[in-house]
């Protein structure tokens, strides 16, 4: 559509010309040749458009100018202010559940709802695909000054779980370098304190869910608040691991049942 | 306004009682519980009626109210934002409880073209059958052959959020008597077939003008306003005027541009957002190109109206201009262009653009603050998107841009100030 566009611009081009020209055999011989081969010239050597019209590349990065205003051009999230996400690297099902989860209303945040409302499967998954294969450095982000007791029990919560309160290892299922697994539990390295922190609470509150039996609501209804506040401080302050893929699909046994997960696992 | 209100409230009850009278008199009663007649019974099952009304829901967008968020199509739940309170819109699948599995097309046909529920109850004009009484009487079987086609779902109905006296259902008899009279649609032989199925289309299931139109105190579109625009009560999106007025209407938009917004989600002229967007990607992108060219048809036969006077600025606007024309420069012309001309395809022309001049400046704002995509589509399925401006810039920044793109090249319209924004920044949903 936009070449058919160009096409008829060109001929109105071309068309202005001719009043100026006197109609004599051989000028309408020249008015032939520039009807024809000035737009054909114009779509082949030049920008046909009007002097102020922006030339756009047709690319997806182009496209999605909406998702990296925040989320940056790689996906790199804000890893100043904490509040973008990074989406870069992450499982491609996961980023398009989780752009489903905001269509279906699982996931509230109205700028995100608003946005991605009306884009199509095809479309979230061309999205989802793009940045989880971005590839850029993880950026260390502050963590609050904690006890080394409170450290202690973030690295206990993620690295073996509570079986008192029945809460299991993250490791379990976001993978043993917790860099996620395929397709859809994401890693949990490299993001911001605040973001962790927040995401816990908001499973708690119900801005966050996932299809049912959501099994990180679970999680984070038995996490104490201190508890939520430890893991997420180690989870931030871990070094991020030199290799960050998501591990294999299939390479985990969740123990909760999991919607996401389509109700594999077992436990309570 | 809230002591205007207020002073309704007596003769609002006089009213209502009236109407209570009048209407305990005058009602039908509860409907019948007469089996179906047999000739109906068949056409309920014929294939050929149930994919036809199944196009006419689908022109209807009966599935966008009828379908909460994430739910079951049809089921109901959504719950319709209105002045007066929010109304959900009930299950229109078969099942027998919660749904219509226990009306008869007598019910339904009742419902859609009088407004009146199967025991005899007025339905709240949410519903839009100001608009739907229009439908013809086939139509209306074929559409209800297909909702009992529908896979039945178990969901009761959420009850009624509205506060008195509007929860009194009576109190409508009052309301009917002002806003509405039914009437099947009568073609007009002074013109075309193709602009009569146009008219039909968007007098009758498309309710285009349920948005599309001025709504006064008491929620009743203006009869002397349809079409020609509105902001949408609640939303507060501006439903732009739909005639071929300069300066906020369809002027300059050629038949074409009108079916390209419909099918793709954009057009040489502008793109659909906002609350527009749903309705192209639940509704007219699926419509037979024959009926969006009878649509656009019709919308092109409804006339300008005298220019409305200009309000002149009771400011200086010109240090706003000027600001607002340096954010252009930097923000915005690398998209839409020095000129506001857009991209043909990819970004929308701002230069005549109806959505950047319609009277009250909220969709220019809007789509600077929240920026998005426009919609995806089988003709448009990977659109380009606009950045949210919302973290970026400031209230006064926000109005300098919209009142620069509103009085900039070829457009008129009134300038934004910064209290304008302020009211404009959440993100609206449902």
């Amino acid at each position: 559509m936009p070449q058919h566009n160009r096409t008829q611009r060109s001929s109105r081009v071309a068309q202005t010309y001719t009043p100026h020209m006197k109609t004599t055999p051989a000028t309408a011989w020249w008015r032939l040749v520039l009807q024809w081969t000035l737009p054909l010239a114009c779509v082949v050597f030049g920008n046909p458009s009007r002097a102020d019209q922006p030339s756009i590349p047709d690319t997806l990065q182009q496209r999605i100018a909406a998702c990296t205003t925040c989320h940056g051009v790689h996906g790199e999230g804000s890893p100043g202010s904490g509040f973008f996400p990074r989406l870069a690297g992450k499982p491609a099902g996961y980023l398009a559940l989780q752009l489903q989860n905001f269509q279906r209303g699982l996931r509230k945040y109205a700028p995100m709802e608003y946005t991605v409302r009306q884009l199509s499967p095809a479309y979230v998954r061309e999205i989802a695909e793009y940045f989880a294969a971005q590839q850029v450095p993880y950026e260390r982000s502050a963590v609050p000054d904690l006890a080394p007791s409170t450290l202690q029990r973030g690295q206990q919560l993620v690295t073996s779980g509570d079986t008192a309160l029945n809460i299991p290892a993250c490791q379990a299922c976001h993978g043993k370098a917790l860099t996620g697994t395929e397709p859809v539990v994401p890693g949990l390295v490299g993001l911001p304190y605040d973001y962790i922190s927040s995401q816990l609470g908001s499973w708690r509150t119900g801005t966050r869910a996932s299809s049912a039996p959501d099994c990180m609501a679970q999680i984070a209804n038995r996490l104490a608040p201190a508890d939520i506040t430890a893991v997420s401080a180690w989870l931030a302050s871990h070094d991020v691991p030199s290799d960050t893929h998501p591990q294999p699909a299939g390479s985990i046994t969740p123990p909760l049942h999991c919607g996401v997960l389509q109700g594999q696992g077992g436990g309570a | 306004m809230s002591g205007l209100r207020r002073l309704w409230v007596p003769v609002v009850l006089v009213v209502v009682a009236l109407a209570v009278w009048w209407w305990r008199s005058h009602s039908a009663g509860p409907a019948s519980v007469a089996m179906e007649e047999p000739a109906v019974v068949a056409k309920l099952k014929d294939p050929a009626i149930i994919a036809k009304g199944r196009y006419l829901a689908t022109a209807g967008d009966c599935i966008s109210c009828h379908t909460v968020q994430g739910g079951q199509p049809y089921a109901g739940g959504r719950a319709v934002p209105t002045p007066f309170g929010n109304i959900p819109a009930p299950n229109i699948t078969p099942d027998p409880d919660t749904g219509l599995g226990r009306w008869n097309f007598d019910d339904f046909w009742r419902a859609l073209h009088t407004g009146v529920g199967r025991n005899g109850e007025l339905l709240y004009p949410a519903f839009s059958y100001t608009s739907f009484t229009k439908v013809t009487r086939d139509d209306a079987l074929a559409i209800f052959a297909y909702l009992q086609s529908l896979p039945s779902t178990h969901q009761p109905a959420k009850p009624l959020d509205l506060s008195f006296p509007y929860s009194v259902r009576s109190g409508l008899a009052a309301w009917r008597a002002l806003y509405f009279k039914p009437g099947s649609y009568q073609p007009d032989p002074s013109h075309s077939p193709v602009w009569n199925r146009g008219a039909y289309l968007v007098q009758g299931l498309g309710h285009c003008n349920e948005c599309h139109a001025a709504r006064d105190a008491w929620g009743g579109t203006v009869s002397k306003a349809q079409l020609t625009g509105g902001q949408i009560p609640e939303l507060d999106w501006y439903a732009t005027d739909l005639s071929m007025q300069a300066n906020g209407g369809l002027r300059g938009w050629s038949k074409q541009d009108i079916v390209d917004l419909l099918q793709t989600g954009q057009s040489a002229k502008g793109a659909a957002f906002g609350p527009m967007a749903d309705v192209v990607v639940s509704s007219t992108q699926h419509l037979r190109d024959e009926d969006l060219q009878a649509i656009a048809e019709y919308l092109q036969s409804l006339p300008p109206r005298p220019s409305p006077i200009t309000e002149s600025a009771s400011f200086n606007s010109q240090s706003l201009t000027d600001h607002g024309k340096d954010i252009y420069a930097q923000r915005c012309a690398n998209c839409h262009g020095k000129e506001g001309n857009g991209v043909p395809g990819v970004y929308p022309p701002l230069d005549g653009n109806a959505s950047v001049m319609e009277p009250t400046g909220i969709n220019a704002t809007r789509a600077v603050l929240l920026g998005g995509f426009s919609p995806s589509t089988e003709g448009n399925p990977r659109p380009y998107s606009m950045p949210p401006y919302a973290q970026q810039l400031s209230d006064a920044e926000v109005a300098a841009v919209v009142t620069y793109i509103r009085q900039a090249w070829s457009n008129h319209a009134a300038t934004v100030q910064e209290r304008d924004v302020i009211k404009n920044r959440h993100t609206p949903i449902d």
